[in-house]
């Protein structure tokens, strides 16, 4: 099915299609980065192995931090924390949000109008100051900060999926369900939801690169996964204090990650627009 | 000019059930989510009787409800309640200390990101193949860019490497700035303070491009499918056979034609700038809202860390009000 999309993306525009791969290609290769990362790591992330703010070289490609500790090793433990936050919370933001938004959309009536207006005065605040006022209140640790980053995207999922079913619920063949006698749950989940779930790729991917600038951002400000586990956000704060020193591996590093894996989801996101939004066509 | 007004009132009456839900939207987050401020200001070890006399201080041993009561009346008459710490202050008063450097701030790298956003946008709508293409990947990456690794950068180059440029605050301690609006550019020239005037944009260069670079990617996007839109019309195509130079078309007549659609974005960018300011100023140590909230959750200021929230909710709603009146303004379409 990968192929077949692939295929036609070439066909269609060369250039969307290398953006795509290019897209692709980042997000498998730091996937893989935080698959093998106890195989492939050189050192322990948590302890100090050598001495403290030594620059790049053969022993330590990446130099060491503050502490001692190998910025590389961190890196590679660093891209599983970031994965596995980022993706379970726009995770739970898709299932969330589409729910809802789908037995509110079909249903209608007064709940679906409330939910409505919270979602639109949620979805117009600031996501990064929502994330840290939930954090805040939450306190550390990977679960809050799961739940602080899918608050900021319930509602575009929610949004969205309820204006496509808004859009098909009127239509002649979930008329010709209803008059059949099907129940609520075939019409959601056999005829609504397939129409509506088209989209829904495009979104995540967009989301995605979103959120793991969320997700660095909330640690950069301290309140993102706790310390001392690795996380690119964190590590590229725990080098500010020495960067203006001269010690810029410590930061430029990790920071690096940050925006190489947002624009790897940023591209794929692009290009699955390209291909999969009817409007695009 | 009747149905104007019409449409103004409206909105502002629309506006108020909006603003009531983000607020309550924000109560829950910070009343109704588990974590009990109380606890997390006294620490674990405080006392039973201890943890029971500041709640009753924050008004936090009320029902729900009376608290919910408390909280809207007290933002209705501008009380936002006092900080927990250093004297105590009034919330409002501090955080309108701050909101002008977080305004000059936003002013400023709002200028550079729809500068850049207009001059690549522009130039990618004429330009086709490889300048398209790269005007293309810019956006994208724009978009990807992690403020603070943008702006620890450039402090490297600008501040560490050439030296040319600060890299932290907002003025030079030396020289002093007699407040009037707060924006310090603004005042250095209502003063006619010439030196308060350079220090002012030398510390504001890095943050402001920081921020707008990260910004313009949209803008660049943006500014290109409107322009090709226009351009494709009629009324071009007979200013070209008129022999009007091209510039001139381009900024001229097909530039006014493509900025309803940036307007519109503008405003909805507003949110994404406000957000990136916090991160901006936490990595230039520029004193606005952004490092104020941050700084008062360190603290386990509760009050002022709410008050905060609230106004930046406030911010949000009055600012896309705003940006419909003047959408109205330009587009008599809207008004009907």
């Amino acid at each position: 099915m990968l192929a077949a999309i692939l295929v036609k993306i070439y066909k269609k525009r060369k250039i969307d299609f290398l953006l795509t791969i290019t897209g692709l290609a980042i997000v498998l290769f730091i996937l893989f980065m935080a698959l093998l990362a106890p195989y492939i790591a050189p050192y322990d992330p948590y302890i100090s192995v050598d001495k403290a703010l030594l620059p790049p070289s053969p022993k330590h490609i990446m130099g060491t931090d503050n502490l001692g500790r190998d910025v590389y090793s961190r890196i590679l433990y660093g891209s599983r924390t970031v994965m596995i936050v980022v993706l379970t919370s726009t995770l739970v933001s898709l299932v969330v949000g589409s729910t809802l938004g789908l037995v509110s959309g079909y249903f209608g009536g007064k709940i679906d109008r409330v939910l409505s207006i919270v979602m639109d005065s949620l979805y117009s605040f600031p996501g990064l100051i929502l994330a840290i006022a939930v954090a805040a209140m939450l306190g550390p640790g990977i679960v809050n900060t799961i739940v602080s980053i899918s608050v900021v995207y319930i509602p575009t999922y929610f949004r969205m999926v309820r204006g496509q079913t808004l859009s098909v619920k009127n239509s002649l063949y979930v008329e010709a369900a209803i008059a059949m006698g099907a129940s609520h749950k075939t019409i959601l989940f056999d005829y609504i939801f397939p129409n509506v779930s088209v989209i829904i790729p495009v979104v995540f991917s967009m989301n995605v690169a979103d959120a793991v600038l969320t997700e660095a951002g909330l640690s950069f400000l301290g309140l993102g996964v706790p310390a001392p586990i690795p996380d690119w956000g964190f590590d590229l704060k725990n080098g500010q204090r020495n960067l203006l020193a001269g010690y810029w591996w410590v930061s430029t590093f990790p920071g690096l990650m940050i925006v190489l894996l947002a624009l790897g989801f940023s591209l794929l996101g692009e290009g699955l627009n390209e291909l999969l939004n009817p409007e695009r066509r | 000019m009747a149905s104007l007004k019409v449409y103004v009132i409206s909105r502002l009456i629309l506006s108020i059930p909006m603003i009531f839900i983000l607020l309550t939207v924000v109560f829950v987050i910070l009343r109704i989510l588990p974590g009990d401020p109380v606890l997390a200001i006294v620490g674990m070890k405080a006392s039973e009787e201890q943890i029971e006399k500041l709640r009753e201080q924050l008004g936090l041993n009320k029902p729900l409800w009376a608290q919910y009561i408390d909280y809207v009346a007290g933002i209705l008459r501008l009380d936002f309640g006092r900080s927990m710490i250093w004297g105590r202050r009034p919330v409002l008063r501090e955080i309108m200390d701050r909101f002008p450097a977080t305004l000059e701030l936003s002013i400023s790298a709002f200028i550079v990101s729809v500068l850049i956003g207009l001059a690549t946008g522009i130039a990618s709508s004429v330009k086709s193949g490889k300048v398209d293409v790269t005007l293309r990947v810019f956006s994208i990456v724009a978009y990807s860019l992690f403020i603070p690794l943008l702006g620890m950068l450039l402090q490297l180059i600008f501040g560490v490497y050439l030296r040319w440029l600060p890299v932290a605050g907002r003025k030079s301690p030396l020289v002093d700035i007699q407040t009037i609006t707060g924006l310090y550019v603004l005042d250095s020239i209502l003063t006619l303070n010439f030196r308060g005037l350079v220090t002012s944009i030398r510390y504001l260069i890095l943050p402001s491009i920081t921020l707008g670079i990260v910004l313009s990617g949209v803008y660049t996007r943006l500014v290109r499918s409107s322009m090709l839109d226009v351009l494709s019309r009629d009324f071009i195509r007979a200013l070209k056979a008129r022999g009007i130079p091209e510039a001139k078309i381009l900024l001229e007549h097909a530039l006014k034609n493509a900025f309803i659609p940036i307007l519109t974005m503008m405003g909805l960018q507003f949110a994404i700038l406000l957000a990136g300011a916090v991160l901006t100023e936490t990595t230039f140590s520029w004193p606005g809202m952004g490092t104020f909230l941050m700084e008062r959750i360190e603290y386990r200021d509760y009050t002022t860390v709410q008050g905060t929230i609230v106004f930046y909710a406030i911010l949000v709603s009055f600012v896309s009000l705003a940006v419909d009146i003047v959408y109205a303004l330009i587009d008599p379409r809207i008004r009907y």
